[in-house]
């Protein structure tokens, strides 16, 4: 069989290889900006570090057209609620980076109104950690995420 | 116009309204009885002489362990004159159930003003409209900023908030809705 195909043009690959790809690289984001966090996941998205060099630049503003949250800031006790509603309204298959310090930890807001970590309210795949974190950092924790889809199995069962 | 000419002022107006001239570097403050603070407000927006017609916020302050232990700070200003004056109307409240009149009736922007002082610090305004918390979620316990209050709590982190709690509720709000708004495309 698989002399017969080298003379073919004909690729093979399995399900999983090919789901891992189309998921791997084009992980839309929601829009989730939170404080600091989020200007520099701004400036990733724009020209001068141009995240679109990963398919993750279309950053959307409704939940159900996006892959990836990036939780890109503190999060308060009051806020809880809608990260999550927000979260949940996304479809499957769905990520997480929590980004920076406050957003992993808590970072200098240790106090009563922020979430000590945004592990609390939804699954992080990624922590990206920094105060903020530079553009580089958010984009190797992006290149981060897409390994971790590529381990993946596609479907389930 | 300084700080003892408007507390002889206001003594003036409002009898036994304990308006006091006190010390501070940057703008006239006075001191008056919490009991009077919202017959001395209408006095200070309505009077020609005064005219604080603008309140610009309203600072409630915890002096713990001092007594009494709240402090009610009202921040005016009376724009409609060539040299527009500030004022700052100071108020001592007790550590135990503090409570004072609302000033939202005088000045309706206060309204958000006295909730945020109600939620953080406890300070009651009695015949505040609409005595809800402003800024911590609306199940929160306690006050955050009353020096007592614990820097840290250790409580699981609330994932859900219904938006409406009943199905009565949720159709009084949209019924609410249609007719507060009124008129076309209502």
């Amino acid at each position: 069989m698989a002399d017969e195909l080298d003379d073919l043009p004909v690729l093979t690959t399995t399900v999983d290889k090919v789901a891992q790809w189309a998921r791997r690289s084009s992980i839309w984001p929601v829009t989730f900006g939170l404080a600091c966090c989020a200007i520099e996941m701004m400036s990733t998205g724009a020209s001068r570090y141009d995240l679109a060099r990963f398919g993750a630049e279309v950053f959307r503003a409704s939940p159900r057209q996006a892959d990836l949250m990036i939780v890109a800031g503190r999060l308060s006790r009051k806020m809880a609620p809608v990260l999550r509603r927000i979260y949940d309204q996304m479809p499957e298959p769905k990520w997480v980076i929590s980004m920076g310090a406050c957003a992993s930890a808590g970072g200098v807001f240790d106090n009563y109104a922020i979430v000590q970590g945004v592990d609390q309210v939804v699954p992080v795949d990624v922590f990206v950690p920094g105060c903020p974190p530079r553009p580089e950092a958010l984009l190797y924790g992006i290149v981060q995420l897409q390994r971790k889809i590529d381990r993946q199995k596609a479907f389930r069962g | 116009m300084d700080a003892v000419a408007i507390a002889q002022l206001l003594q003036g107006l409002v009898p036994g309204c304990g308006a006091e001239p006190v010390a501070a570097g940057d703008q006239p403050t006075v001191t008056v009885s919490p009991e009077h603070i919202a017959v001395v407000a209408a006095a200070l927006r309505d009077h020609p002489d005064l005219r604080f017609t603008l309140p610009i916020d309203i600072v409630g302050v915890d002096l713990l362990p001092r007594e009494p232990r709240f402090e009610v700070n009202y921040h005016l200003v009376s724009p409609d004159r060539p040299q527009p004056i500030r004022l700052r109307v100071k108020v001592w409240l007790p550590g135990a159930a503090p409570h004072l009149p609302t000033v939202s009736a005088v000045w309706p922007a206060c309204n958000f003003l006295e909730r945020e002082v109600w939620d953080l610090l406890g300070v009651v305004f009695d015949g505040h409209p609409d005595p809800r918390r402003l800024l911590t979620p609306e199940d929160w316990e306690g006050h955050p900023l009353r020096k007592d209050y614990p820097v840290q709590i250790k409580l699981p982190v609330k994932t859900e908030s219904p938006i409406q709690l009943t199905p009565e509720q949720f159709r009084a709000n949209i019924e609410h809705d249609r007719h507060g708004r009124g008129g076309a495309g209502a």
